[in-house]
């Protein structure tokens, strides 16, 4: 039996679960905020065009409108200056098959929970290497928070004070690691960012936008349901809209599991 | 002392609510001009430019000289009330239901003898008295006999409450009370009686001043609103809209640029989203209730506040996208001003100079003050009053437009 056959026999005889890891898209969930004399990327709006009614009698749809980097979302090289030159780089260039990895799950939940500003460290993923193996090349590295149950809540979601937003995220030298000595796919997080809320404190400022993506390397961004997954074994499908020359994309993310 | 209306009675919920119903509205195309002037709260008559005699009713030719070289100008309001009659019949269906009403002769010092609504407490004839130009419920000028003495609760006279919006007793919604000007509308309209406040805040997660502080009015109550979201104004509406008299629509959004200083069409996108479109999601939302209240009692849906610019009148092109989305919203209020009248709802258009807030930094003083605008507005709901311009610098600059648009477009300009 061909892979593939064996694939859709085990998919379909609920052998491999298909995990949802996207937030859904509405008018309430938070977006990104620059500080206001900037260019802001639009939050999702939707505006009905007819519901069955004397605009259209007998069909329903919309129209909506979002930046690039609404809701859950891929970020593509392009989007950062790092990255602006690369080949492959954008929506449209990066190659598909690249948007499909195995997954390793890194759960700080814990962490997250005690401190907001929690940052990911080279020591902290040498811990979970020796308890689930080392990440392979072309993983899709995800860092569960849980951050996503504050999905319904923007303000706990955003978690702004007057100094800005406080999101866990990697820090520097561990973006470095992932990088040049395990070769990712690309970084995941729950949170609005890749990076830390805090994280235009670091040196560099972003550094997770910085090195992955100026490594030619991805961005997943607004995950859900990584306490679904298992710490490795999960298959990550992250497919972006195909958006000539596009920085990221909404999309819907899913992860394939197998069953015990 | 006139006796003051309560508020505490409430509706009586099987009763319906009675259709709106508008006074005479037909007027010559010489009469709108005393409803010009009553828009801005100016007691105006024409005056012949040969002879010198104020006319009233308005007319074509001077009633003395037969010159038609006629003015509107300002008149001294005092007169005497001659006659006072009481009126408890009526064939016309907007004074039938707001039996009995009072009415009066009154000698105006300027000359002519006018009919005018005559407030309760004016004494009876002959007695000194003040007369006013109002709009009534049909968006039309009439002329108003007022006590000589401002009295306490004068504001509250059964006649007098039909020519004006009063936020007394009433229920209001402000868009966005996270702005300057929002704060200080809230405070204001708490103080001026309102019953009941609510005020909307975008994006929740922003906490910008002031506001906790809002919340702890009693009249407030917060509520999630974001003009640029159709499905929260809508909902917002369906939660409260059967139940806000006053609507003042303040959330703006500002960006300092002309063309050349920004790229792209982003920000200017965005301004028209809040300060046009915004408009517009509330008027379709909100206006449909607010219309069906527009008799319902003496706390009636009565006004729809627009906070515009007076950038509106002529583009000030380093705030050139901003001036443009005020204009859009100015020609969309005017839509929405002969779309509320048929219920009696006055549409009031406010055209500050610049704001003393974040966005005018950079402009040299004077600048309105948040509170200045606050208490403008409002004293213009009070005298029913429907284009305002508050402050200094938009009385300036609405004079030198109505003088010469042109001239004003370039003085903007250099």
């Amino acid at each position: 039996m061909s892979a593939l056959a064996g694939f859709t026999r085990a998919l379909s005889a609920g052998k491999i679960r298909v995990v949802d890891l996207t937030q859904t898209l509405s008018p309430e969930f938070p977006h990104i905020s620059l500080p206001p004399e900037m260019g802001q990327a639009w939050p999702f709006r939707i505006e009905e065009v007819s519901r069955y009614d004397e605009r259209g009698p007998a069909w329903y749809w919309n129209n909506f409108s979002c930046g690039e980097h609404t809701g859950t979302h891929f970020d593509a090289p392009i989007h950062w200056i790092s990255g602006k030159d690369l080949p492959q780089n954008a929506t449209d260039s990066i190659p598909p098959e690249r948007f499909i990895g195995p997954a390793s799950v890194l759960n700080c939940s814990e962490e997250a929970q005690k401190d907001a500003d929690f940052l990911l460290s080279v020591d902290w993923i040498r811990g979970w290497e020796k308890k689930h193996g080392r990440i392979p090349p072309r993983a899709w590295v995800l860092m569960r928070t849980d951050w996503s149950r504050r999905g319904h809540d923007p303000v706990a979601y955003q978690n702004y004070d007057d100094t800005g937003q406080h999101t866990p995220g990697p820090d520097v030298d561990a973006v470095k690691f992932l990088v040049a000595e395990r070769d990712i796919l690309g970084f995941g997080t729950e949170s609005i960012g890749t990076d830390a809320g805090q994280a235009q404190h670091l040196r560099p400022p972003y550094p997770c936008h910085y090195f992955m993506h100026g490594a030619g390397r991805y961005g997943l961004q607004c995950l859900a349901n990584l306490d679904l997954l298992p710490p490795t074994g999960a298959v990550v499908i992250a497919a972006p809209l195909k958006i000539r020359n596009g920085s990221g994309s909404p999309l819907r993310a899913i992860a394939l599991v197998e069953t015990a | 002392m006139s006796e003051s209306i309560s508020g505490s009675k409430r509706k009586n919920p099987i009763l319906r609510t009675r259709l709106p119903t508008l006074p005479p509205a037909a007027r010559s195309r010489v009469a709108l001009g005393l409803t010009a002037a009553a828009a801005l709260g100016r007691f105006e008559l024409q005056q012949c430019r040969d002879c010198g005699m104020v006319q009233y009713p308005p007319r074509e030719a001077c009633q003395k000289c037969l010159s038609v070289r006629l003015s509107w100008t300002r008149q001294d309001d005092k007169g005497e009330l001659l006659a006072a009659t009481v009126l408890h019949h009526s064939n016309d269906l907007f004074f039938r239901e707001r039996l009995p009403w009072r009415l009066g002769l009154v000698k105006l010092a300027c000359g002519p003898t006018v009919v005018a609504h005559l407030h309760s407490a004016a004494p009876p004839a002959p007695a000194k008295l003040r007369v006013a130009v109002r709009l009534d419920r049909a968006g039309q000028a009439v002329l108003v006999g007022l006590p000589d003495k401002e009295n306490v609760n004068m504001a509250d006279d059964r006649q007098l409450r039909e020519f004006t919006c009063d936020p007394k007793h009433r229920k209001v919604l402000v868009t966005d009370g996270k702005s300057a000007v929002g704060q200080a509308l809230v405070k204001a309209l708490a103080a001026a009686g309102a019953e009941l406040i609510w005020v909307g805040h975008a994006e929740p997660w922003k906490r910008l001043p002031g506001f906790d502080e809002l919340q702890k009015l009693p009249q407030v109550t917060a509520v999630p609103l974001d003009v640029t979201d159709s499905k929260n104004v809508r909902e917002v509406a369906a939660e409260i809209g059967a139940k806000v008299d006053i609507l003042v629509s303040n959330a703006e959004l500002h960006r300092t640029h002309g063309i050349a200083a920004r790229q792209g069409v982003e920000a200017a996108r965005a301004e028209m989203d809040v300060n046009y479109f915004g408009l517009l999601r509330l008027a379709q939302e909100f206006g449909p209730a607010m219309r069906a209240r527009g008799a319902d009692g003496l706390a009636s849906a009565v006004a729809w506040v627009n906070l515009l610019s007076i950038y509106a009148l002529a583009n000030f092109p380093p705030h050139g996208t901003f001036s443009a989305s005020k204009a859009a919203a100015q020609s969309l209020a005017q839509c929405l001003r002969a779309e509320m009248r048929p219920a009696g709802v006055r549409v009031v258009n406010v055209f500050p100079g610049p704001i003393d807030d974040e966005w005018n930094q950079l402009l040299p003083p004077p600048k309105l003050a948040p509170a200045s605008l606050a208490a403008a507005i409002v004293k213009a709901l009070r005298e029913g009053v429907e284009d305002l311009y508050p402050g200094d610098v938009a009385q300036e600059w609405l004079e030198r437009w109505r003088d010469n648009p042109k001239a004003l477009e370039r003085e903007l300009s250099s």
